[in-house]
Parts: structure tokens; sequence; C-alpha cells
């Protein structure tokens, strides 16, 4: 899998330039922050009516990370939908088409602060999933290592000659690795925002995603 | 002729006053549907608009809305509001007379709605507003009048397409209302007119006598203008000798950034300490109101100011209009200059200070079209369909209404005269459902369609929504400036892409001083005093405009010329050398320039379209120059040429300007480019997908809840081609920042007949090309080798190149 090679208490592990983390020992493909079902919530709450092909293009990008690495394993970390009735207002099509990603393999639902909560589909809900040495969770906490988790959608620029390029990123340092949000609709917080900021070590990196992956000191 | 009240008779008799021939005309026409009168600067407009309204009131008027005055700018409203007022009340005329803006409080907004005052003074989007509420009808009940001021400024815009679906809906309410224009001198009066009127009813054109013709020159320097560049630092001591021989100058930029320049550079040159000031439209309203304060005084011997000073409030004793830079289009000069002098039939006078040495060559072309009277001005083309999606949510906030009515409502003003069912059924498709391919929201739709037919809104609390982003106004996301510390002096505004690309320490220019970035905080840009005398940061960006058509025109006209005595030497002998080495750039022709400089291959593309379409050229001949192997690593674009740099040379340009694969390229390569999503950001927000502003209840917290519009752009791109917002994007393309209508009219005007110059050097023509900034470099392959170039040079720097290097060796090398 093209991406960028690095290891978190001692576990080799790719950050893929989709977005999603790759852990080839296990086969296991790790998404942060699908926001399935967020057009959806946004119309119920009277903020307009955008585009309703976000959950489609999601999946779409999923199933093709999925094509590639033949993940035995799929840890969604959280906020994998945008709240528990998107969840559960999610249409046919696209629930069977969901059903369709999960056959023959082992899926975990990480719960998160937008879907805390059973969400109606195959697959283990769980508040946490410790996989020694690592740990799954939704939200970083301070003081842990070997943490994989999600939830601020962190992204970073680098600027050169002018131009300033600004990317969703892996946040990565000795301890932990934050991932990108995968969601088509969302957003990204600044690296240098104090919250991440005060989170990670001095010496910590920001993966930049896209065709390339480009390591880059994080920016504070 | 209707009578004037004898009270206002005997107060102009008493101050020597009569009226003009066109005030009378005016007065002539009170009871027509539809009258534009097109008047000078200082010709006694305003007052030809209201005279009608005091003669109808009279001594006694009756309760109740009479005249609605509407124009482009909060701080016009203000002014004629005073300047209405005080002979109103001097002569104790019983008339109330009221201003409604964004800045007018809450509870005056409220008062005014119950009870309004005989003259309402407005701006198109207030009144858009207003005619949102449930009240709208009592609010209006009775109207007579509508006044809309300065005319031709809303008419270039959307602002003026929502002010005339406005016009209808009050129609609606107030059957046999009476409408006025008041405009400057515009190049086709009969489509001013059309866009006025109700349609199909008349409109006649009072034509004021045009007042003596400018006295207009260009400014004389010692020293030579720079051969790129739009700072004008070396017009600074003349410009200074002039402000010391005149009462009050106004000193005109294009842009706010070069305003902020001028000024700095201006003050560093005050050694007198003269008063000056600066006003643009980025600046803070506290400060903005008390430079115009400090004019109206007459305290103030010359301001620098950008187009927020191109309308009519009356400043005084202004004596004098530098413009600096090229004017970029005729008609603007010609109604900057009326600026300057505010009596009739008194010449104004005029300076341009070109500032670099190709705005010479403008600037000479601008003054003889001056001279000839020759007005610029593109057709603006049907109304545009965002803003009729924002009219049916605005209708649809009102009231329940009926679709057939609100088409026909719609096709009485001018702008959508034309308006098809079919596209009418597409934006309320688009405000109920969204209108996707895909059917998703039966559920949540915006508006429904109730069991008798009329259309309502599904949640009524979304009209609150639907209000707060009501307007058409885009100015690109800006961040408000504040120095730093507790209840920090608000200073203004810059842009959202400026605040991002700025680090501590950095200093910048706002307001005319220097100021030092500290930090962001709550989207505030804090910022402290800086004593330094060199910002280190020129300033932020704001809009460039583009070439006119006819001035470009005009300039290869002078071209033509082959030899330039009205010129300064040393232009004309910079011109003869380009004859000599290439050639100049003909009308009817294009000229390509080919030639190696500094390692690379350049072409010079001498296209004429103005900035804005020379600049897409830019990203489409690259676009094609990288699929013939060419290699072109970058381009920069000006309102004349486009110059692309790359490893190849070019042999042959012909195939690049085959009009069917440019068209192929706007709709597919050039339909990815932030271009095209910056425009489609300003559809959606106007049409109402995208909301500004959200009511403080609903905001959310977090930034990473905040996502792009591009993001939205590139979903419908690749699952909905065909929804009407990306229709409307391509039809926006083609004028503005994409302005493709002028490669197209640039192909058509060459047909074909390309004069290739293969060269052994850089020629005089293209070498300024090279010091303009704002390079693009290509993106795609280059941009990502930029990336990782930086990626290593930060990693190396860092010393994090070697930590992780070790880190890695020690893990186990992946599969995958």
């Amino acid at each position: 899998m093209n991406g960028y090679d690095f290891s978190l208490a001692g576990v080799s592990l790719v950050a893929l330039g989709t977005g999603a983390l790759w852990w080839p020992d296990r086969a296991l493909l790790c998404v942060s922050d699908l926001h399935l079902g967020k057009s959806e919530r946004i119309a119920r709450r009277g903020g307009g009516t955008l585009p309703p092909y976000d959950t489609r293009d999601t999946l779409n990008r999923l199933a093709a990370d999925l094509a590639r690495s033949q993940a035995r394993t799929v840890v969604c970390l959280g906020d994998s939908f945008d709240d528990l009735d998107a969840a559960r207002a999610l249409p046919e099509e696209e629930r069977l088409w969901l059903a369709k990603l999960q056959a023959g393999r082992r899926w975990v639902w990480i719960a998160g602060n937008h879907d805390p909560g059973p969400v109606g589909l195959a697959g283990t809900l769980l508040t946490e999933l410790p996989v020694a040495p690592l740990s799954f969770r939704h939200i970083a906490r301070p003081g842990a290592s070997g943490e994989v988790s999600g939830h601020y959608h962190p992204k970073a620029s680098i600027r050169s000659r002018g131009q300033t390029v600004t990317r969703a990123a892996f946040l990565l340092d000795r301890d932990r690795v934050i991932l990108p949000a995968y969601g088509t609709y969302t957003g990204g917080l600044r690296s240098n925002n104090s919250a991440l900021a005060t989170l990670m070590r001095r010496e910590a990196l920001a993966l930049l995603t896209g065709a390339e992956v480009h390591a880059i000191p994080m920016p504070r | 002729m209707p009578d004037l009240p004898p009270k206002l008779r005997n107060w102009f008799a008493a101050k020597g006053w009569s009226l003009h021939p066109h005030q009378r005309a005016m007065l002539e026409r009170a009871g027509d549907p539809a009258t534009l009168l097109i008047a000078p600067t200082g010709g006694g407009k305003t007052m030809a608009g209201f005279l009608p309204t005091l003669a109808e009131l009279g001594e006694t008027p009756p309760e109740g809305l009479h005249t609605l005055y509407v124009s482009p700018l909060k701080a016009l409203a203000a002014d004629i509001k005073r300047n209405l007022r005080s002979p109103v009340e001097e002569i104790g005329l019983p008339i109330r007379i009221d201003d409604r803006t964004g800045d007018t409080s809450q509870t005056r907004k409220k008062r005014q709605r119950a009870d309004p005052p005989h003259i309402l003074l407005t701006t198109p989007e207030s009144l858009a507003l207003l005619t949102s509420y449930e009240d709208a009808e009592r609010t209006f009940s009775g109207l007579k009048r509508v006044v809309v001021d300065e005319i031709h400024a809303l008419a270039e815009s959307k602002r003026g397409d929502q002010l005339m679906l406005a016009l209808a809906r009050l129609e609606t309410l107030c059957p046999g209302l009476r409408r006025v224009g008041l405009s400057a001198t515009v190049e086709d009066p009969g489509a001013m007119a059309r866009l006025l009127a109700r349609h199909p009813d008349p409109c006649d054109i009072v034509l004021a006598d045009p007042g003596p013709d400018p006295d207009i020159a260009m400014l004389e320097t010692d020293e030579l203008p720079p051969w790129a560049g739009g700072g004008a630092a070396h017009a600074i001591p003349a410009v200074m000798e002039q402000i010391r021989r005149h009462r009050t100058t106004l000193i005109f930029h294009n842009t706010r950034a070069q305003a902020e320049i001028f000024f700095h550079n201006l003050w560093l040159a005050n050694d007198e300490g003269l008063p000056i000031g600066i006003h643009h439209g980025s600046l803070d309203r506290g400060q903005r109101e008390r430079v115009e304060a400090a004019m109206v005084r007459g305290e103030l011997r010359a301001i620098v100011c950008t187009g927020s000073l191109d309308l009519g409030i009356d400043w005084g004793d202004v004596d004098l209009v530098v413009q600096v830079g090229a004017p970029k289009n005729v008609k603007r000069l010609v109604q900057r200059i009326g600026r300057a002098n505010h009596r009739y039939n008194a010449p104004s006078k005029a300076l341009l200070v070109p500032a670099n040495r190709f705005e010479v060559v403008e600037c000479m072309a601008a003054l003889e079209a001056v001279r000839d009277h020759a007005l610029d001005g593109d057709p603006r083309g049907p109304g545009p369909l965002d803003v009729l999606c924002q009219q049916i949510l605005i209708a649809a906030c009102s009231g329940p209404f009926d679709a057939d009515a609100l088409y026909d409502e719609v096709r009485s003003a001018g702008p959508y005269a034309w308006l098809s069912r079919a596209d009418f059924d597409d934006c309320l498709q688009f405000c109920a459902t969204g209108g996707y391919a895909l059917r998703a929201y039966d559920k949540w739709q915006r508006l429904q369609q109730r069991p008798d037919g009329l259309w309502q809104l599904r949640d009524p609390r979304s009209a609150q929504r639907i209000r707060m982003n009501i307007g058409t106004i885009q100015d690109s996301d800006t961040l408000k400036v504040r120095m730093r510390g507790r209840g920090g002096k608000p200073l203004g505004e810059v842009e959202e892409g400026f605040a991002a690309s700025l680090t501590a320490g950095d200093t910048f220019l706002i307001g005319g001083r220097i100021v030092r970035y500290e930090g962001l905080r709550e989207m505030t840009v804090e910022v402290s005093r800086d004593k330094g005398r060199k910002p280190k940061i020129a300033t932020f960006m704001g809009t460039k405009f583009a070439t006119s058509t006819q001035l470009s025109a005009r300039i290869l006209d002078l071209f033509a010329q082959g030899d330039w005595p009205q010129l300064p030497r040393h232009t004309a002998d910079w011109l003869a050398l380009q004859a000599r080495m290439s050639q100049l750039p003909q009308a009817g022709r294009l000229l390509v320039e080919s030639f190696a400089h500094d390692g690379r291959e350049h072409a010079c593309v001498y296209g004429f379209a103005g900035r804005n379409a020379q600049q897409t050229l830019g990203l489409l001949l690259t676009k094609r120059m990288e699929e013939l192997g060419l290699a072109p690593l970058g381009f920069v674009a000006s309102d004349y040429a486009t110059l692309i740099w790359g490893l190849e040379p070019l042999a042959d340009p012909a195939p690049l300007f085959d009009p069917e694969a440019l068209r192929d390229g706007l709709e597919g390569w050039l339909a990815g480019n932030a271009v095209m999503k910056r425009t489609f950001r300003a559809s959606a927000t106007i049409a109402g997908l995208i909301e500004r502003n959200i009511p403080a209840a609903q905001r959310k917290t977090g930034r990473q809840a905040v996502f792009s519009s591009d993001i939205l752009y590139d979903t419908l791109a690749k699952y909905d081609p065909d929804h009407l917002l990306l229709r409307i994007t391509r039809t926006e393309a083609e004028r503005g920042l994409v302005d493709f209508g002028r490669i197209e009219e640039m192909l058509e005007r060459i047909g074909g007949r390309i004069d290739h110059m293969r060269l052994t050097r850089i020629t005089p023509l293209a070498a300024p090309l090279l010091l303009e900034v704002g390079k693009v470099p290509v993106a795609g392959q280059a941009e990502n080798r930029l990336m990782a170039e930086e990626a290593a040079r930060l990693m190396q720097a860092s010393g994090l190149a070697a930590l992780h290097q070790a880190e890695a060796e020690r893990s186990a090398p992946s599969r995958g």
C-alpha cells in the first residue's frame, strides 16, 4: 500500500494518502470520522439541502481502500455517523452497500461523540478497542501511549514559494497517531490549534494526505 | 405639472434658486410609470428625484409611506437624509424622513415597520429584507413612488437584479407604483431604462445638460514610472505638490492594497504635516465615519480612497481628482472625475497617474476616450438564476405563494422579462428540495406545496435563517483586525487567505499604519503597533478590475499609429524598440512571441482580453502545452498579455488556439480549477445553499465542523453534473473572474491570424511581465514536486528527518 511507513509502539503502520491507517501484520484498516448521513442531518435540522451524495462518496472511497488492502479487520474510530438518527435514516441502498463491505470481515464501530450508541448495523460497538500494543479510541487521552484516535479532523499546510497547500493530515509522535477525518463532508482543525499543540509532543510530525503523503514537522 | 407647496416655492425664491430644466422635466413627468434621469454629478439629480414627492405630499401630508428611496450605499442614504431633512425642517413641512440600512438599530427598524415615515431611505439589501416580512403589505400600503439613486452603479451587479425583483414585489403589493431612476452618464441609456421599468411599461429618459468637458491630463513626474507594479511611489512628490496647490484632492486607487501603500508613502513624504486621510471599504466603520466627518467639515486637504468614494456623497470642496493607476474603464473614470467641483456647469479637474510604463499608454488611451465621450460597458445578459433562487426564498418568508403568480411577477422585472418557465421551475425545485437527481429530501424539503397548491416554508423557523442571509454582495471571506488587549480598537478587515499566510511578527499596513501580527483569536486578527517604517508584507489583495474591451481596443489603435508624439519620450522609445525587435500587437491579429530567457523557454501571448481572461487563458494554454509535452512551469497574466515559461520551446502556437479545444478545456479541465470553485461558492451562497450567517444559538463550536464549499462543488461535479448550481456556475464563468466570454471575443477578433515571432531574447513589451506579481505555478505534477521539496527541507532543517529515519529502520518494513 502506497503511503508513509512509520512505527508506533514497535508496530509497523502505514498512513495512506486516502486518510486511512493500514496495519499490515494484522490486515487491519482503520478510518476515522466518516460522518455518514451528514447531509441528511443538516437538512433535518433546517440547515439547507446540501448535495445528498456524501455518504455515497465516502463509501466509494472506503470500498476502494478495502479492495486494495484486502483488509480482514476494519476499525471505524468513531463519529462514523453524523448522529444516531442519521444512522437510522441511512437509505436502504447505502445500508445494503455497507453490509456488502462488511461481509467476511471483522468490523468494529468505536463510539464517538456524534454516535455514542448502537446504530442498528452489523459489527461490534465498543468504546475502545485494545489490540496490544495499540489501543483504538475516538478521542485521544493525554498520557496514553500506543494510541490510535480521531475526533479532531487535523489538517496542516505546506507553504512553498508563495503557494500554500492545505491537506487533511495524520498527526504522529512517539505516543500516538491522530487520524484525519475520512468522511467527504468534513472540515479540518489546524494542527496549531491549542488542543492539538498541547496534545502532541514537540517532535511530532504532520503527514499530509493526497496522491502522495508528505511528512513535515507538525506546524504549531 | 404638479405644483410645489407654496412654502417650498417661497423657500426656493428666498434662496435665489430656480429649478434646472431637468428638475422641471421630472416634475412634469411625475405621473409617468417610470422615468430615467441621466445627469452629471452636481446637477441636482437627487433633488430632481424628490421634487415630485415634495409636491405630492404638500403641506398636510397623509399618514403612511409615500416614497421609497434606494441607494447603493448606506452612507449615501444617511447623507440624503441629512440633506433632505434640513430644508424640510427649515421650511417647516410636516414630512417625516428616515433611513433604514444594516446600521439601523433593531428598535428603530421595528418602529419603521409598524409606523413608516413618509420617505424611507434604504439600500437594496434592506429593502429585500423588508419585503420578506409577513407584514410587508401593511408596511408598504399606500406607497406611491420609488426613487433609485445611482442606478448605474447598481445595474452593474447582482444587487441591481435583486433590486428589480424587489420592485416587482412592491408593484404586486402596491399596484400603480411609479419608478424613477437617477443615473450618471452611461453608454446605453435605453438598456438602463428597460432595466428600471416594469416590463413591458415604457420608460422615458430625461437627459440633463452634461456640462462642460472636464479638464483632464496625465501628471508629469520628474522620475520615470517603473516597468511594472502598481504602487506609483515615483509620483509621490508630484502628487504632494498638487495637494499643496489645491484645496481638497481626492486620490483614487483601483485596489485597497494600492491605496494603503500609497497613503503610507504619502504620509512619509508629508513634511508639512498636511491633514490627509484614507478611506476604503476594508476599514473599520468608525474610522471611515471619522474621515467622512472631517471631510464634510472641510478639514482634510487630501483623501486617499478607492471605489468606496465613487458614489454621490457630497464631500464639499473637492477641486482636484487624482486617479492613480490606469483607470481600466472609461465610464468609471468619467464618474470619478465628476467628483471634483461639485458645482454644475464648471469643468472638473483631474489628473491621471500611471503606475508603470504600460499604464502610460493605457492612461493616454483613456484620455482620448474621455475626450471622445466614448464610454465602455458590456451588456449584462439576462438576470442570473442564483438571485432568482434567493427571491423565491424571500417570497416564501413573507407567506405562502402561488408559483404561477410569482412567475408572472418575476417576469415583470426588466432583467427577468425573458425568463423561461423551465428555468423558473428549476429554481423553485432547487429551493424546495435542492433539485438533485437523487431525491433525498422528501422529508426535509425547505419549501412544501400545500393541498391548495400554494408553496410555503416547511419549517417557519427557517425564515429567520433565510433573512439573515439576504443579499448578493460577495466580499471574499474576511476577518476583523483589532489591536491586541482588552477592548482593542477595531481597525478593519483583511481577507481570510491573507490572514492565513501571516506568522507572528509579520508586519503589514492597515488604515495607513504599520501593525504587527500577534495571532488569531476567535476569528479575529490581533495586532500590535509597530514602529517600523517599512511593512514586511505589503498588504491584503483586494479586487482587481480588468481593463475594458473598449480601452484595450484603443490601446491597440494607439500602437498602430507608428509614432507617438502624445506620449512621453521614454514610453514612445520603448514602443519603438519593441517594433524594431519584434512587432507591436495589432487589432485583428494575435501576436505570440517565443524566446529563451534565463535558462527557460518563454511564450508571450498578447491577447488584450483583460486580466481575468488572460489569467484563464494562462490556465488553459499551460494545460494544452502540458499535453503537447512542452513542460510548462508557470505563467503570469496582465491586462494585455500572458507570459508562460517552461522547459520546451513553442514551435507552432496555432493549435493552442483552436476554439473547440479551448472550449473543451473550460468544460473539462478548468472545471476543477480554484477560480471556478470561487465562482460556484458565490452563486451557491446567493442561491441559499451555503449560509454565511447562522443564528448564534445554532453555531457549531469546533472549527472542524465547517467544511469548504469546494467539497460541495467537487461532489456535485462528480455525482450531479447537470445540477442547476453547476449550470449557473458555467454561465457565470462567461464573465467575472473566469471571463471566458472575452477569450471567445478575442478568438473571434483574431480569426486564426496568429503572428509567431521566434526571437533570440526577451522583448521590451514582454520584459515587464517578468516583474509582475501573481505568478501561477502550473498545478498537478509541479505542485506535488514543490510539496515534496519543501517537506524534505523542513524535515532536514528541524532535525526530525534523522530522528524518524532511525525510528523507521528499527521497525520492520511494511508489506501492503
